[in-house]
């Protein structure tokens, strides 16, 4: 005899009892308690089928291997540079993963990142005491110069990219500017000063707005109202746009 | 919002008319006051400017004058940097920074005689009331000077004297006396950028400035100036940013009400 205690997407405090009985599964942010499914994140409810996971609505950015964020140095010593990856644990870019330059024992590492630079990496190790290594070979991952940085809820992240990138490809489109977002709830832009003031806006729009639906409807139709250009969207989608969405698979780790 | 911007990037959007949070050159964010927030100080509030937040209490306590003033009371201010405030902010005793913060608060009130120092003395040479003000930063998004000069110029307007029998001050019942304040000394900190002036900066545009001054002015009169950052600046360019600064306090004095 399973039933659900709470109502599918409502919101849960951590210890709440989601459901009784066995025929559920307890999936991301949920664990099983003897034969209770118990919340372990405050979040939305989420019932798919059988599978009852919880859509965190806030909380610091938890790293994977894979993802693509964007990092502060914080640090240079004698084999690579420390970063900060606005999540609790810091990441280390060693310089065999930090360019394909030959660098002489004992240059000054500073010429390539210094401290307070930003940069695109992408994590490709994490230790089970969470020690995390980053790369910067691949497409895309470099330094940062210029533009802004601004910080978003980490957990808001794939709404502000959207499905298969539409979001911000929309965004990219109607104002014109460059847009990197981070995994870890960074985001980096640059373009004509007002249009980035149009990003930062429409950004704070969709972060505020994230659980509602027809979401990109209504930021499509708020960026046609302030740019004053009709919006198309985009048929095909960038491999840019692509690489960065690998958040929009459910997170089963649990 | 912003984490970090370039002086270019910066001086591209200044060239617009427009600051990187959209405001206009010789905007101010939101200024909101708050008064009577602690309940252990003779006066207090709490000063935002956008998300810049300060609070400012006053003690009043019984002291001997000094020698050459037997007849004046004094007034004295001190600033914390909290490091809560901002991840540069270290614990510890106060630094450059603090104090400079905690001067420029003190001589802004100070040169503009606002506090009638005579008024504050109880018996010449021997008993008079010393006005404490305290300064402790909660956020740090800039523009520090201005909101500690306009909290503790709250704080002052707030506060009460506690109750005086013989030697003794019975800090737990609170006459309706105020302290004696004839003028509101307001500080407005002008910057430079280029060739643009600004004021009321946010912290990435506090970073890189050319130079800064303080004006601190009560109605249409110069109390006091400071001036900040490794540039120097001309005496035209002086004159215009004592405008501005003047100004903007007419404008500032008005939230106070």
């Amino acid at each position: 005899m399973s039933e659900l205690l709470v109502k599918n997407k409502s919101i849960v405090v951590p210890g709440e009892e989601l459901a009784s009985g066995m025929d559920f599964l307890p999936s991301f942010g949920t664990y099983r308690d003897k034969d209770i499914i118990v919340a372990s994140r405050l979040g939305m409810v989420n019932v798919e089928g059988k599978v009852i996971k919880i859509t965190p609505l806030s909380g610091k950015y938890n790293p994977r291997r894979g993802d693509m964020i964007i990092g502060k140095i914080v640090d240079v010593s004698y084999s690579g540079w420390r970063v900060d990856t606005n999540s609790a644990y810091p990441a280390m870019l060693s310089i065999k993963d930090a360019t394909s330059e030959f660098i002489n024992r004992g240059a000054d590492l500073t010429q390539f990142f210094d401290v307070d630079d930003y940069i695109v990496a992408s994590i490709f190790n994490i230790t089970s005491q969470k020690l995390i290594d980053v790369t910067m070979k691949g497409p895309g991952l470099r330094k940062l110069v210029g533009g802004r940085i601004i910080q978003i809820n980490t957990n808001k992240v794939p709404r502000i990219i959207g499905k298969q990138g539409s979001m911000i490809s929309m965004v990219k489109d109607a104002t014109g500017c460059k847009i990197i977002v981070g995994q870890n709830g960074l985001l980096w832009l640059t373009g004509e000063p007002k249009m980035e003031l149009l990003v930062v806006e429409t950004i704070k729009k969709i972060e505020d707005e994230a659980h509602m639906s027809g979401l990109t409807e209504k930021i499509k139709n708020f960026l046609e109202k302030k740019t004053g250009k009709k919006i198309e969207p985009r048929e095909e989608v960038r491999n840019d746009d692509m690489r960065m969405n690998r958040n929009d698979e459910v997170r089963r780790e649990r | 919002m912003v984490n970090k911007m370039d002086r270019a990037d910066i001086l591209k959007s200044l060239n617009e008319n427009l600051r990187i949070d959209g405001r206009k050159l010789l905007d101010t964010r939101k200024i909101e006051v708050e008064y009577s927030i602690s309940k252990n100080a003779e006066g207090s509030a709490r000063v935002k400017f956008g998300g810049t937040e300060v609070l400012a209490g006053v003690k009043l306590s019984v002291g001997t004058p000094y020698s050459d003033r037997p007849d004046e009371g004094s007034m004295m201010v001190e600033a914390e940097l909290s490091p809560m405030s901002n991840p540069e902010f270290e614990a510890g005793p106060p630094d450059i920074q603090a104090v400079e913060l905690a001067r420029v608060v003190d001589r802004g009130i100070r040169e503009s005689k606002a506090i009638d120092v005579k008024k504050l003395c109880i018996k010449e040479g021997e008993k008079c009331w010393l006005v404490c003000i305290d300064i402790v930063t909660i956020n740090d998004e800039g523009n520090l000077i201005d909101a500690s000069s306009l909290a503790a110029l709250a704080a002052l307007k707030n506060a009460v004297f506690p109750k005086l029998d013989g030697e003794n001050v019975d800090y737990k019942s609170k006459t309706t006396k105020k302290i004696p304040l004839s003028k509101e000394p307001i500080s407005v900190t002008v910057c430079k950028i280029g060739n643009h002036f600004i004021i009321d900066p946010l912290t990435a545009e506090e970073k890189i400035i050319d130079a800064r001054l303080t004006i601190a002015s009560t109605e249409g009169k110069l109390c006091s100036l400071q001036k900040g950052g490794d540039t120097p600046i001309s005496i035209e360019d002086i004159d215009k940013m004592v405008e501005i600064g003047m100004k903007t306090a007419d404008e500032i004095r008005k939230v106070l009400e």
